[in-house]
């Protein structure tokens, strides 16, 4: 059973393929640029930066702020410009998910701005937003206690599977998308969409961290290129 | 044990090294392990391990000479902004002393000047101060950006590095330790072309 080839002739734990790239622009403090199967996603960080919205300071360490927005052309209908329910959603749990591996602590009073940027969309943009966005925190020299990546598992023709694409995400049956710090393997977010059994959803979330444990090493890998040659 | 050598690049979260060695600046001890928290080159001195960050922020730290522009002119102060996520400011006295003057008319917005960092107040607010030599409004020349953490590389031991470059360039340099450096071409005459 577990042979079994999927829609795009992935095997069931085959993740799709993936580019990284850090520091791509030149303007930002920190950037990324990601592409995983149909995604295309870029990533700008700035910080840490002064403050300017007063309520939102902290007196004993540094905030951040998220903003995931998809470009209207990133899907096959036209997507309205300008934040809705999901973006909004996205948006929160990308800083929440991101939040714990952060070390603000030496910056009080200080603010770090994410801005998530989908190009192009096919499934799995809110992992990738966030395995995109802790390389632009590195890239922007931010003190971090491991670099958050997500994956995403889900259940489709009643088999548990990874990384879904689009058209698995709409005709599947579940959809389970965590992020972790590789390093201690601590989970900083998780969620379910769809039906799942006990054992299909702890085979789901082992799944997910065995890709989330991939995706890390090319995270790595591209950061190491963008620095090995200063 | 240790998992790295002298000047490794290593990135946030990497393992360093075991429990005999101690946590320096760039790193963080987590259950037993020593691990860095930037993305940077390794300098071991001793058993301390430190990470010498690629990419930086400046910090206002008192004692700094700093290069700061003038953001705003206010009843008794400029707003100047270091280069820094925190801002700093001129107190008038420090330029007049009980003088009363127009501020704007001794240095306005725009102005660019060489500073130095008296006091960091709670807030991580910069006081700046004119008292020094060579400090003062630049006077033409340019400002470029490098990462305040390569500010030593760029002076050099006893600063023979910029020596180096002041002479072979025949540039009158300064350098802050914000992460700002100056350059002004001295000029006698035109030359002939």
């Amino acid at each position: 059973m577990s042979e079994m080839i999927r829609e795009d002739g992935r095997k069931y734990n085959e993740l799709r393929p993936i580019k990284i790239e850090a520091g791509v622009l030149e303007r930002a403090d920190g950037s990324a640029y990601l592409e995983v199967g149909g995604n295309k996603i870029l990533v700008a960080v700035y910080g840490p930066r002064e403050s300017y919205i007063r309520r939102l300071l902290e007196p004993n360490t540094g905030v951040i702020r998220c903003r995931y927005n998809m470009a209207p052309f990133s899907v096959d209908d036209r997507k309205r410009p300008g934040p809705d329910r999901r973006s909004s959603e996205i948006s929160k749990i990308t800083a929440d998910a991101l939040r714990p591996a952060l070390m603000l602590e030496n910056y009080p009073r200080s603010m770090v701005d994410i801005y998530i940027e989908v190009i192009e969309a096919e499934g799995g943009t809110r992992c990738a937003g966030i395995t995109a966005a802790s390389v632009a925190l590195v890239d922007a020299g931010v003190p971090m206690k491991d670099i958050v990546v997500g994956c995403a598992a889900g259940k489709v023709n009643d088999e548990v599977v990874l990384d879904l694409s689009e058209v698995e995400d709409k005709e599947g049956q579940a959809d389970v998308p965590i992020a972790i710090m590789p390093r201690t393997g601590e989970i900083t977010l998780l969620q379910s969409d769809g039906d799942l059994t006990e054992e299909e959803f702890q085979k789901a979330i082992d799944l997910a961290m065995e890709g989330c444990m991939q995706v890390s090493e090319l995270q790595k890998e591209a950061l190491m290129k963008k620095y090995s040659t200063e | 044990m240790i998992y790295v050598e002298d000047k490794n690049l290593v990135i946030p979260g990497q393992i360093l090294a075991d429990d005999e060695y101690y946590p320096g600046r760039g790193t963080f001890k987590e259950n037993g392990k020593v691990c860095s928290s930037l993305i940077g080159l390794v300098s071991l001195r001793n058993k301390k391990i430190r990470v010498i960050p690629l990419k930086s922020k400046y910090v206002p730290k008192k004692g700094d000479v700093v290069i700061g522009k003038i953001d705003d002119v206010r009843f008794s102060m400029w707003d100047v902004d270091i280069n820094s996520p925190y801002s700093g400011i001129l107190p008038a006295f420090e330029v007049f002393g009980r003088d009363k003057k127009e501020l704007n008319k001794v240095y306005d917005v725009g102005d660019v000047l060489f500073l130095r960092v008296i006091d960091v107040d709670e807030v991580k607010k910069a006081k700046l101060g004119l008292k020094g030599r060579g400090l003062g409004k630049f006077k033409g020349g340019i400002i470029v950006d490098i990462s305040p953490t390569k500010v030593p590389r760029l002076i050099g031991k006893k600063g023979s590095m910029i020596n180096m470059i002041k002479n072979k360039t025949n540039c009158k340099i300064v350098v802050g330790q914000n992460g700002l450096v100056s350059i002004l071409l001295k000029l006698k005459r035109i030359l002939p072309v």
